[in-house]
């Protein structure tokens, strides 16, 4: 069986190319329906914008990763915002490519689930291996760029860990691909990098680190209004992926900060009753 | 292919709610179709069976909706000569946000609820934005008046996240009469304050007897 990868292909000006709604619905191949399709109106730019707007289900995120001494950790939070209503606190930004990688999400929802999955399977299907994490970012990234200006909006990190150990890449849609040990995407990453940077070291067990990117996120939806819901926190080691902890933000938070009891000036005594 | 003019969307407003329950599920949108502050129809059906166990609701714009459900009513429909069954709920959901990216640069400007029952008879709700990011979920409000519906399902229906480790039991506390009647009420309040709800409730039960459907009036101002 050959992978369909006709989604790896820019089919920007190729109009022809799947502009009748019914084209690919009954050729005999069904795999031309991967390529995507464009507007035919003059201002493709000024299109874009208004359509952003409009239909892009937006998230203000915080999600986080980083390498250490027995492998790589990976947390984000659950919360996908359109402008300032929440439209949903249950989103898994956290994207489990295979057994041995994990992608995160910051940008459009859609713009990451959809090349996410597209990641995993194709290189698997084709050299009957799986993809190394330099392999699978790359070839993100060649995908995005192939998309530059053109309206995608897409912060992600793959980690995992594969023959050469852990692995921790930064992608996004403007191109970028950055090797690194400690990465923080989205609008609450300022607020996770801040709690990361100081508790960071290389040598810790997993639960010390485990600890380290919860609290970090934590911090970061405490702050940042566009971030919220659940932590979760995954942990990627020599034998694959775990997810570690999912916690409720609302009950995190009496976990850090607990409720004091309040010193009582004076204690309220029984008043003898007059009736009696 | 001619050139279209630059814009070629309008709001024909509407809203969609889907409520999944242990085994069954309820898919409900109002009738009314306007444009602006003109009602250009009363009585517009938003919902579409796509299977024996699956049920689309969408809002948005009118066109791009008949457009869409065409395409998917067509597509299951060659899954079933090619299969010979149906297609299953978590099936459609996939192809939705696939045939929803594929127009990335130029959406479907449509907001859909997907509901029905899964491969082991339970309920299920998905709900997407525009472009095809979708999600699995309990119930769902969507269209114009979601923001009113959706805290008060919220209230009601709200159950432990799925994301938490340890996983807690999440099924909808609600009987199947329960949810049809909390469906009838959050289309009432919503028509009370949004200019794009109202007229008639359309609402379609799905559960392992088959689908029924019943309308409920509403209010016509």
């Amino acid at each position: 069986m050959i992978p369909n990868l006709s989604a790896l292909e820019n089919h920007f000006g190729a109009a022809a190319a799947g502009s009748d709604d019914f084209a690919g619905l009954f050729s005999a191949d069904a795999a031309d329906q991967l390529a995507l399709e464009f507007p035919t109106c003059n201002d493709f730019d000024g299109f874009q914008k208004a359509t952003k707007e409009m239909v892009n289900n937006k998230k203000g995120t915080t999600t986080l990763s980083f390498i250490f001494d027995k492998g790589v950790i990976v947390a984000a939070d659950s919360r996908a915002s359109m402008g300032g209503y929440i439209s949903s606190q249950t989103v898994r930004k956290i994207i489990e490519i295979n057994p041995y990688m994990l992608g995160t999400m910051a940008g459009g929802a859609a713009d990451c689930q959809f090349w996410h999955r597209n990641l995993g399977r194709l290189h698997e299907l084709a050299n009957k291996r799986r993809i190394s994490i330099a392999g699978s970012s790359k070839t993100l990234a060649n995908i995005l760029y192939s998309y530059r200006g053109m309206g995608l909006s897409i912060g992600t990190m793959i980690a995992g860990f594969d023959e050469t150990g852990p692995g921790l890449y930064y992608v996004d849609s403007e191109g970028a691909r950055l090797k690194g040990s400690r990465f923080s995407v989205g609008s609450g990453s300022l607020y996770a990098y801040g709690i990361l940077d100081e508790g960071y070291k290389f040598n810790m067990s997993v639960e010390e680190a485990a600890e380290l990117a919860r609290r970090a996120i934590y911090h970061a939806t405490f702050r940042d209004g566009a971030s919220g819901g659940c932590v979760s926190v995954y942990y990627v080691g020599p034998d694959g992926w775990k997810k570690l902890s999912g916690d409720d933000v609302g009950e995190l938070h009496y976990h850090y900060y607990p409720v004091q009891a309040a010193p009582v000036e004076q204690e309220m005594a029984e008043a003898p009753s007059a009736s009696t | 292919m001619s050139r279209r003019g630059d814009w070629v969307y309008e709001n024909n407003g509407g809203t969609c709610v889907a409520i999944a329950g242990a085994d069954y599920c309820v898919v409900a949108a109002d009738t009314r179709l306007s444009v602006g502050y003109n009602i250009l129809t009363r009585e517009h059906s938003k919902i579409c069976e796509l299977a024996d166990k699956c049920v689309i609701a969408s809002s948005g714009f009118q066109g791009d909706i008949k457009a869409l459900q065409k395409n998917l009513a067509a597509r299951e429909l060659l899954y079933q000569h090619q299969h010979n069954k149906r297609m299953s709920c978590p099936a459609m959901a996939q192809l939705l946000s696939n045939t929803l990216y594929y127009k990335r640069f130029f959406p479907y400007y449509a907001f859909n609820v997907l509901g029905g029952l899964d491969s082991e008879g339970k309920g299920c709700v998905y709900s997407y934005d525009a472009v095809g990011s979708y999600e699995r979920t309990g119930y769902s409000a969507q269209g114009s008046g979601s923001t009113l519906i959706m805290p008060v399902l919220d209230n009601q229906l709200k159950s432990p996240s799925p994301l938490l480790v340890p996983a807690r039991d999440a099924v909808t506390p609600l009987s199947e009469s329960e949810a049809v009647d909390l469906v009838k009420d959050v289309f009432a309040s919503a028509t009370e304050r949004d200019i794009y709800t109202g007229d008639k409730v359309e609402i379609v039960v799905i559960n392992k007897a088959g689908t029924r459907r019943e309308y409920i009036e509403l209010r016509k101002d």
